[in-house]
């Protein structure tokens, strides 16, 4: 399979997870996630896998819990406020280990919101999905190609660090069509000792759990949990450098307003402005490395995002008070426009910060 | 010489149980137990314990345990068996679990036709959190949050979970038992058995629901609470089949 194909990106979402070995697909109706699941329904009925359509997001995230106890990569799919109705589950799935997909095609918010393409999930997804100490691994993909090929590494380290992963879309990415190259389709073995498939009288029971009444018994775990935390950010942090050595202005950006930024830099390096942007790929962990790489000759930071400002804050934790950090973004679903951007960085470059 | 009349069964672990003295979990337990052991399905047998005083029942079933959020367990254990087709699924759960916070999960996973078990113990109240109301708390009784008794008015109807979901197509096996007396304890037996059973021949969603005591938080000893179970229980929760799809399956 390795021609170019052209696809929606929602679609490739789901051709992606079946690549690679994603058999369990449980989810519940949502814009502008719809293509996911109604492909999945179409494609598993023919090769052995499961689509269910659960009666809501709760259920299908336990849904989600209960395969991936029993030890299969497991997917489910939504946008905003399915996350919301999720939280509980993916908290279960966190503090019981259990690695899982957790796809989220984001929409503008709060409350119902709309079902344009927003990136206010930002927070949501990287701080507190959910009740708890404990975190995803957040992905980011800024194109359809990307979506597919983070698919794929999203199951394998969720498997490896044996923790749910997020591929943090948007209305975006999910409903543009690009060509794409679809990799070649793996068949995990199974490997999980630690599940719940059946002891078969050979080991004692596997219980998959995250209650503990002894206070210091959990506080154990939450360490040993984020010890394995503080690997994955020295091991896992990606992003993506568009001519940042030289540049000045430094813009952030993720996922679909990477895109608008990048744009906005070529214009800005046309009229002879050095700008350049930082693209985390991975939300959590947050690229620290690369950004603190390249305060010493910036100027100044921007954070273009598509919410109220949520990225920036973390862009500031690490850029602290050495160079000055700036937000631009629009929101409820409007998509900033790379001229918007541009003046943003004309701004910046002629010192008004 | 002394002899042992009654081994435990090899499906429970040989670790304390923590329920309260008198308290019919322990009963429940047991007979779930001993029919994973005749059927001898242990080594593929996966339960799923919910939330409530039974929480902990993945600590004393000796079977691969799943561990669900409150409510969720028909959700949980249905991911399981889709995962995992061959193996014996199933839920542990108690009223407020089963027929509140997880009501939606319970008749969508009957709907389906689930290939699940659900043992389903009513005691008509929250053990666990210290003896709220419960959705088959009875009319009038008193409880941590209805100490004027329950209110009908403002505090609703109880729910009979087996006659509800005896009007589910995908329901196999609706029984209500209870654990009062041997001869009860025998026929609460013969039914979890075949639950399990149809499980096996893959007939559908079965619940087992088991009239039970909370001595603790009903404030008797238990000797007094299974005469009040007899007294204000089974009139309201009549034991009986409320579905049985039998042989032949759903018709």
């Amino acid at each position: 399979m390795s021609e170019k194909v052209l696809m929606k990106g929602n679609e490739a979402i789901a051709e992606a997870a079946i690549a690679a070995g994603c058999r369990h697909f449980f989810g519940y109706p949502i814009t502008p996630q719809t293509e996911v699941a109604a492909y999945m329904s179409k494609r598993m009925p023919k090769i052995g896998g499961v689509y269910l359509q659960a009666e809501s997001e709760v259920a299908s995230i336990n849904m989600v819990l209960g395969a991936g106890a029993a030890g299969v990569r497991v997917m489910t799919s939504t946008s905003s406020p399915g996350i919301s109705l999720m939280a509980e589950g993916i908290s279960y799935a966190a503090g019981s280990d259990v690695p899982c997909l957790i796809v989220n095609v984001e929409r503008g918010g709060p409350g119902l919101g709309g079902i344009q393409p927003s990136q206010s999930d930002y927070f949501q997804a990287t701080k507190a999905t959910g009740h708890g100490d404990f975190h995803l691994l957040v992905f980011a993909p800024s194109t359809v190609q990307e979506t597919v090929d983070l698919i794929s590494d999203a199951f394998d380290l969720g498997d490896k660090y044996r923790m749910p992963t997020m591929i943090l879309s948007d209305g975006l990415l999910g409903q543009m069509m690009e060509p794409v190259v679809l990799p070649e389709p793996k068949d995990p073995t199974d490997t999980k000792d630690w599940a719940a498939k059946g002891h078969e009288g050979k080991r004692p029971h596997n219980v998959i759990n995250s209650l503990y009444i002894e206070p210091s018994v959990l506080e154990k775990l939450n360490f040993e949990r984020f010890e394995k935390y503080e690997k994955i950010k020295e091991t896992e942090q990606r992003a993506e450098e568009y001519l940042v050595d030289d540049a000045d202005v430094i813009i952030v950006a993720f996922g679909a307003s990477s895109r608008i930024a990048h744009s906005a830099v070529d214009m800005a390096r046309k009229q002879g402005i050095k700008a350049g942007l930082i693209r985390p790929i991975t939300l959590w962990p947050f690229p620290e490395k690369t950004i603190r790489k390249h305060i010493d000759h910036a100027k100044v930071f921007l954070s273009v995002e598509m919410n109220m400002g949520q990225m920036v804050e973390d862009v500031r934790l690490i850029v602290a008070d050495r160079k000055p950090v700036r937000f631009f973004g629009r929101t409820g679903g409007v998509v900033p426009t790379p001229r918007e951007v541009l003046e943003q960085i004309v701004k910046l470059n002629g010192g008004d910060y | 010489m002394s002899k042992v009349m009654g081994e435990r069964p090899k499906a429970l672990l040989d670790v304390p149980l923590h329920y309260c003295p008198g308290c019919t979990h322990g009963i429940v337990h047991r007979l779930v137990a001993e029919v994973i052991d005749e059927l001898g399905i242990e080594g593929k047998t996966v339960g799923v314990a919910s939330v409530g005083c039974s929480v902990f029942t993945y600590n004393y079933f000796g079977c691969d345990m799943v561990q669900a959020p409150h409510g969720r367990a028909p959700a949980v254990a249905t991911g399981v068996k889709r995962a995992r087709p061959d193996n014996v699924v199933f839920t542990y759960q108690g009223d407020g679990d089963l027929a509140a916070i997880g009501m939606g999960e319970t008749v969508h996973a009957a709907a389906r036709g689930e290939n699940i078990v659900a043992i389903f113990i009513n005691n008509a109240i929250y053990g666990m959190t210290g003896g709220q109301m419960a959705p088959t708390t009875l009319p009038g009784q008193v409880t941590q949050t209805t100490p004027y008794g329950r209110d009908t008015s403002v505090a609703g109807n109880p729910i009979r979970v087996c006659e509800l979901l005896s009007s589910v197509n995908g329901v196999a096996l609706a029984q209500r038992v209870t654990v009062d007396c041997v001869k009860n304890v025998k026929a609460a037996k013969k039914a979890i058995k075949k639950a399990f059973e149809y499980q096996m021949a893959g007939k559908g969603y079965c619940i087992i629901e088991v009239v039970s005591t909370c001595p603790t938080n009903w404030g008797m000893s238990p000797a007094d609470s299974l005469q009040w179970l007899r007294d204000n229980m089974l009139p309201y929760y009549p034991l009986g089949v409320y579905k049985d799809v039998g042989e032949e399956g759903e018709q």
